[in-house]
C-alpha cells in the first residue's frame, strides 16, 4: 500500500513539474533556422527547428555555418550568426499593457538586434550584456560582434 | 608581497578580457527615427547615436569609430539574412454595436489570412476595441467578442486555434478620444497583430 502511495505521490510530482515547466510564458519563438542550431533548457539540449518556443533562461547555439532567428512576444527580433552563444537571461512582457522587462546576453559569435515594444515603451527596463559591458537602448537596431568570447 | 600580487592580478585580468574583442555597431532605425545605444563597462559609457556609429573593445581599450554599410556586411551578413520578418499590424473596423466588419475591412481580412499563409511559423495576436458608447462592463464583453469573432473567422481560413491569441481591451484604448457615449467609428475595431 505505502508503495501505491509512494509510486502515485512520485507520479504525481512528476507531473505538477512537468506542469510547472509548461507554465512558463515562453519568450518567443524561433522563426527562422539554418544549420546545427541548439536549444539548452536546464540541461536537455533541443534542435531549434522554426516554431519551437523560446523560453527564459535558454541557451541559444549556434554550430559553423549556421544561423537562427527568433522573434520575441514583444516584436523584439534577435537572429545570430555562426559559432554563437546567445542566452535569455530574463523575459517578462504582459501583452494587454505591454509592459515588461528583458536581458539578453552574448558570450560569442554575433547578434542583430531589433528592439520591440518593451524597448519603444520603458527602454530602461532592456539591456543586452556581452562578457565585458552593458548595453542600454534607445529604439533601436544594432549589431554585435564577440570574438573569442566566453562558450558557457 | 601583497603589493606585487595586485598588478599581477589585473595584468590577468587585462590579458583575459584583452582576449575578447567586441564591436558594436549601430544600425539605421527601419522607421527612419533617431536611436541610440549606451555602452557601460566598468571604464565608463560610450554612446553610440548615429547610423553606423560603431565602438570597438580590444585589450581593455574601447575605440569609437565610424562603420560602413561594407563592413556590417562583412561582419554580420549571416545574422542580419537570419533575422525575421518584421511583424506587421492592421486594423479592423466594425458597424455599430456588434461584431459585423465594414465592407472595406472584410478586404482586408482577406490579405491577414493571406500573410498568416506566408510567414514562417505565424503567431496572431486580436486585440478588440469599442467606442464609449454603452458601460464601460458592457463594452469589455463587447470587444472581447469583437476579437473572438475575428479569431474565429481565422480558425474558419484554416489558422491553427493555437497560434491565435485574443484580448478585449474595451473603451481603454480609443483611437480617437471621445466623451463618454459617444459614437465613433474609429474607435469600433480590432487589431491584428502578427509575427
Amino acid at each position: 500500500m505505502s508503495k501505491i502511495c509512494r509510486t502515485v505521490a512520485g507520479a504525481l510530482v512528476v507531473a505538477s513539474m512537468s506542469f510547472s515547466a509548461l507554465a512558463v510564458d515562453p519568450a518567443g519563438m524561433v522563426k527562422s533556422s539554418k544549420g546545427p542550431v541548439s536549444i539548452e533548457r536546464g540541461g536537455q539540449k533541443l534542435l531549434a527547428v522554426v516554431g519551437t518556443p523560446v523560453l527564459p533562461a535558454d541557451k541559444l547555439r549556434t554550430g559553423p555555418n549556421a544561423a537562427v532567428g527568433v522573434t520575441l512576444r514583444d516584436n523584439t527580433l534577435l537572429s545570430a550568426g555562426p559559432d554563437s552563444l546567445i542566452i535569455i537571461d530574463k523575459f517578462a512582457y504582459e501583452s494587454s499593457d505591454q509592459t515588461g522587462n528583458m536581458s539578453i546576453s552574448i558570450r560569442k559569435g554575433t547578434l542583430s538586434v531589433a528592439t520591440g515594444k518593451i524597448a519603444k515603451k520603458t527602454p530602461e527596463s532592456v539591456d543586452f550584456n556581452t562578457p565585458t559591458s552593458v548595453l542600454g537602448v534607445r529604439g533601436t537596431e544594432f549589431v554585435i560582434e564577440v570574438g573569442e568570447g566566453n562558450d558557457e | 608581497m601583497s603589493n606585487f600580487k595586485l598588478p599581477v592580478c589585473l595584468l590577468a585580468l587585462l590579458l583575459l578580457a584583452g582576449c575578447a574583442s567586441e564591436r558594436v555597431v549601430l544600425l539605421p532605425s527601419a522607421d527612419g527615427k533617431a536611436s541610440a545605444v549606451i555602452i557601460r563597462d566598468a571604464k565608463g559609457e560610450v554612446v553610440l547615436n548615429q547610423p553606423y556609429a560603431a565602438t570597438v573593445r580590444r585589450i581593455d581599450a574601447n575605440s569609437t569609430y565610424q562603420a560602413s554599410p561594407e563592413e556590417v556586411k562583412a561582419r554580420f551578413a549571416d545574422a542580419l539574412a537570419a533575422q525575421p520578418v518584421r511583424p506587421s499590424s492592421y486594423v479592423l473596423y466594425f458597424e455599430p454595436g456588434g461584431n459585423v466588419l465594414t465592407a472595406e475591412s472584410q478586404v482586408v481580412l482577406s490579405r491577414i489570412s493571406q500573410e498568416i499563409t506566408e510567414r514562417a511559423a505565424a503567431e496572431i495576436m486580436v486585440i478588440g476595441h469599442t467606442d464609449r458608447v454603452g458601460s464601460a462592463d458592457s463594452n469589455d464583453a463587447l470587444s472581447k467578442k469583437r476579437a473572438e469573432a475575428m479569431r474565429e473567422v481565422l480558425i474558419e481560413t484554416g489558422v491553427a486555434a493555437d497560434k491565435i491569441e485574443a484580448v478585449g481591451r474595451g473603451e481603454r484604448d480609443p483611437l480617437i478620444p471621445t466623451e463618454d457615449n459617444v459614437a465613433e467609428a474609429k474607435n469600433r475595431r480590432v487589431e491584428i497583430n502578427l509575427r
